[in-house]
């Protein structure tokens, strides 16, 4: 041992406990105001019957400790301010810090929900903002922009097109879901009350028209179809199987998650399409923290606009702002108060830094990376499907696993050449799915190092695949075990501690 | 020669060698699978590209409009969503990249900084609950109410009848009856007494073999405190399940808590916590439940495993309940939840603490109690003769909506009107006094009230 190693080389803030480990007695991270008024004995404004015991097991901790251990556990984090984040389908892209700024103006983080109209026209102003922006983005008149995140977006458009149906006075029992969607369209189906109907992809990834025509019956209520779908492929019979579903009084449900890949080169609205969601937290720059807050605003139709959630924001003739519930035909209220403001204002920051002309280019340019990296990772690691990528590519395992080295191997190892890893084993209809999507906030650079990790690993899989098997070796933790944690489910400390 | 933008870190010679190494001569011929009669031949209507400062403002202009708590008026408004004081450290430490722009923890070897902040969120939600079980988060107390309806359901099969008190925020019933229109329950709603609190004599009429839930707010609606023991009663005698709802999170630190009191799931609001009231969102859902009812769960769960050298770790667990395992079968469509709020919430109790926290709410309840007491005389007495935490039912003999405006003329935004959503409460609305609302505001209301009321 050297004079310059120290007896523990592993830094003791790198094993930080819990906050319920660090709590010491007598420790606040406050400083409360006084109450300023006279004060009674608090059992004799409540009744002893209505208070609870002493809340032994909270943590006590000064400021210091607090800023310390969120610190220290910020460090166990892989983030996209780091480097290149590529999972697929959930659009890891660059988060402007001006967001962040204009979302705290205090005018709109210290209003009420609840304020009269009139008091908070500058919201008001600016949830229509985001909805005219999201309209002409979309090419379909109206946006709901209440669901709190593409899931509840999916669930509030099928809704909306039972309500359709209702109106017509139609019972219809089936929705089409292709094989390659996100698990989230089958379960909003479901949850709506409808049965799933599956669509198998044909070999170029994408619908198949004599399926869909053979499908899309009078009992079916319309068609779950993500744009471009999950293998990051161009539907590019979107306008031949929008005819079939309208010619059988169906509904196209487009799962927006995609819209990073054609915003501003095409709308929606021009496909045929009658409803879409938009995760705000993919496309439009809404960080995802850790998995939310994001949000998932609904774009429809007219034949859907009389069913739109209520309040909706309406501009009176002299240029005034309301909050109207005037909606008959409403699918009716989906959360409490309006909508996640925040996320609003974000995204709407976010679309004006842009402009018309930066949007297409966001497209362009996640469309030229994606093909970049497919084109350098190609051969080395087989390619799912032939047909053209737009904002993203599907690569497998298949030439790995011949060594014994899986997808979950693959991953693994990104980690140690400083990656986060892609999204894996998803879309399920391909075996060891690797689904990539660079975005167009990726540089060049940053994709060449990716690939040259990438390439690396093909490499390593075949003259080393153990080494695979035990990574990642430079991560603060290693592999865990999944299974125990499932088996004996440990969730919080004091199911631990007693 | 192409226009740069700061987002996009694309230069010239960049753009040529991957066309280049692509084997194209534009992108547009990357765009070839898209039809040509859907292809824009002008780019999106949209104002931009804006610089920063182009951008504050913007985006100053429309905040300015707006007439809030703290820069142009005294708010009293509450009604489920309820002003707190929000120490700085909280805003810095979500605003760090690495919790910032991190995803959901799908890769537990990169993301122990969000899973371990989550474990000890649901560790805290399990206290002030009093479950052994909380999830990593919802996306707002209503969605969480409507879950929770769907979990009984899960649990409780082929019964219909969902009994929910009138008494609950009224945006949490309509957000329920949306969610289950089209699945095979049906809403029977109990009213309250003559004392603000759900009719209990109703509540237990209403409750049979056919019952899925009952469910029951406290502090309600109307601010009164309601012993969370009579729907636990009901549902127990008749096998369904207890739901308890909290709009008021900070209330948890000072009343007995639903799981102290027998209810089997505990679900609302916890955007008290350490979170902006940014007019409406994003907020923060929980929801905690007894042991035996985990793998119904909907939404994420972190639990605690080690690696395989045997170090502590944290990683997403009892996944085979979500939808991208079981997709049409999952629990919920749920993929994602509110994390950077559930880290805020994890921040503001840690600060505060066991006598924090427990200090925070009976500032909060002195000042209601003393404001409530002090306007009687000023001819606004309360509704309901019944306890309360920071949140009280007032009755006035002038006209509500005139009042409110006249208070509002004064810089007062004094409460919010029942009678919108409980038309036999026309004569009253709600006032919420926190900590953020100091003496001299309590003062200014008292003295408005003498002169409007």
């Amino acid at each position: 041992m050297s004079d310059t190693t120290i007896a523990h080389p592993e830094r003791h803030w790198k094993n930080e406990g819990l906050l319920f480990d660090l709590s010491r007695p007598g420790r606040i991270g406050v400083q409360l105001p006084a109450a300023g008024v006279e004060e009674a004995p608090v059992t004799e404004l409540l009744p002893p019957g209505l208070l609870r015991g002493d809340l032994e097991d909270l943590p006590e901790l000064s400021e210091v400790d607090v800023v310390r251990h969120f610190s220290r556990l910020s460090r166990k984090n892989y983030s996209l301010d780091l480097g290149l984040y590529p999972l697929g389908s959930c659009t890891m892209k660059y988060n402007p810090r001006i967001n962040e700024e204009t979302a705290r103006y205090a005018g709109f983080a210290d209003a009420h929900p609840l304020q009269p109209d009139r008091t908070v026209q500058g919201n008001l102003a600016l949830l229509w903002q985001i909805e005219q922006a999201l309209i002409e983005a979309t090419g379909l008149p109206r946006v709901s922009l209440h669901p709190s995140a593409g899931a509840q977006g999916e669930y509030v458009g099928i809704l909306m097109i039972k309500a359709a149906l209702d109106a017509r006075g139609e019972k219809r029992r089936y929705v089409l879901i292709p094989d390659s969607a996100h698990g989230t369209n089958p379960a909003s189906a479901s949850l709506a009350g409808f049965e799933v109907k599956e669509l198998v992809s044909n070999a170029q990834g994408t619908l198949d028209l004599a399926e869909v025509e053979r499908a899309m019956t009078e009992d079916v209520a319309g068609l779950m179809l993500t744009q471009p779908n999950t293998l990051g492929v161009f539907e590019n019979h979107i306008l031949d199987i929008a005819r079939i579903v309208h010619g059988k009084g169906g509904f196209v449900y487009c799962d927006g998650a995609n819209f990073n890949a054609f915003v501003g080169k095409a709308k929606p609205g021009r496909m045929g399409i009658d409803v879409m969601h938009i995760n705000l937290h993919k496309t439009f720059t809404q960080p995802h923290g850790g998995g939310g807050p994001g949000a998932g605003p609904v774009a429809v139709a007219e034949s859907l606009v009389p069913h739109l959630p209520v309040p909706t924001v309406e501009r009176t003739a002299d240029g005034r702002y309301t909050l109207s519930t005037d909606r008959p035909l409403s699918i009716g209220r989906v959360r409490s108060f309006g909508t996640s403001f925040g996320v609003m204002v974000r995204s709407l920051t976010y679309i004006l830094a842009m402009g018309g002309e930066g949007l297409a280019k966001v497209a362009e340019v996640s469309v030229l990376n994606a093909n970049y990296l497919r084109k350098r990772l190609e051969g080395a690691y087989h390619l799912a499907y032939q047909s053209p990528s737009l904002h993203e590519v599907v690569l497998s395992d298949k030439n790995q696993s011949a060594h014994g080295v899986s997808t979950l191997d693959i991953a693994k190892r990104l980690m140690d050449y400083g990656f986060h890893p892609p999204t894996i084993y998803f879309p399920l209809i391909v075996s060891g799915a690797l689904m990539i999507e660079p975005t167009e906030t990726a540089a060049k650079e940053e994709l060449d190092r990716f690939v040259d990790a990438m390439l690396a690993i093909a490499r390593e899989a075949e003259e080393n695949p153990d080494l695979l098997h035990g990574a990642p070796f430079d991560t603060p933790v290693r592999r865990l075990d999944e299974a125990g944690a499932a088996r004996k489910p440990v969730l919080t400390w004091m199911a631990r501690e007693k | 020669m192409h226009k740069a933008h700061r987002y996009i870190p694309l230069g010239d010679t960049d753009r040529q060698e991957m066309l280049d190494a692509i084997g194209v001569s534009s992108t547009d011929q990357l765009f070839a699978s898209l039809p040509e009669e859907i292809l824009l031949d002008h780019p999106l209507a949209i104002a931009g590209p804006l610089s920063d400062q182009e951008l504050r403002q913007h985006f100053h202009q429309l905040q300015a409009a707006n007439r809030v708590a703290g820069r142009d008026v005294a708010s009293f408004l509450g009604a489920g969503a309820y002003r707190h004081d929000v120490p700085a450290a909280v805003d810095h430490l979500i605003q760090r990249g690495e919790f910032l722009t991190v995803y959901t923890p799908y890769q537990p070897e990169m993301s122990q900084g969000t899973l371990q902040a989550i474990f000890e969120f649901q560790s805290l939600i399990a206290q002030l609950t009093g479950l052994p079980v909380a999830n990593a988060s919802m996306y707002e107390g209503a969605s969480a109410f409507a879950e929770a309806v769907l979990m009984a359901a899960r649990l409780v099969k082929k019964r219909h009848k969902v009994v929910v008190s009138r008494a609950i925020h009224p945006h949490y019933r309509q957000t329920l009856a949306t969610h289950i229109a089209n699945l095979d329950l049906e809403i029977v709603e109990v009213g309250f007494d003559a004392f603000g609190a759900t009719d209990a004599a109703a509540l237990a009429a209403a409750v049979d073999g056919d019952t899925v839930c009952v469910a029951v707010q406290s502090p309600n609606y109307f601010g009164v405190i309601e012993p969370w023991t009579a729907a636990a009663d009901a549902a127990r005698a008749h096998g369904a399940i207890s739901i308890g709802v909290v709009t008021e999170a900070l209330s948890l630190a000072l009343l007995r808590s639903p799981g102290e009191a027998g209810i089997d799931i505990a679900c609302g609001d916890a955007r008290s916590f350490g979170l902006p009231l940014g007019y409406g969102g994003p907020y923060l859902g929980f929801f905690a439940a007894r042991d035996e009812a985990k793998r119904a769960m909907p939404g994420r769960l972190v639990g605690e495993t080690v690696d395989v050298d045997g170090k502590r770790a944290w990683v997403l667990t009892l996944s085979t309940r979500e939808q991208h395992i079981r997709r049409e079968k999952a629990t919920s469509n749920i993929c994602t939840n509110v994390a950077l709020c559930a880290l805020a919430a994890t921040i503001y109790l840690a600060l505060h603490g066991r006598r924090g926290l427990v200090r925070l709410a009976e500032i909060n309840l002195q000042r209601c109690a003393s404001l409530a007491g002090r306007l009687a005389s000023a001819g606004l007495s309360r509704r309901f003769a019944s306890p309360f935490f920071n949140e009280v039912a007032l009755r006035s003999s002038k006209s509500v909506a005139g009042l409110l405006e006249s208070f509002e003329g004064a810089g007062i935004l004094a409460g919010v009107p029942l009678g919108p959503d409980y038309p036999e409460l026309a004569d009253s609305f709600l006032v919420a006094v926190t900590e953020s609302n100091p003496p001299e505001e309590l003062d200014a209301f008292l003295r408005a009230a003498s002169s409007l009321a």
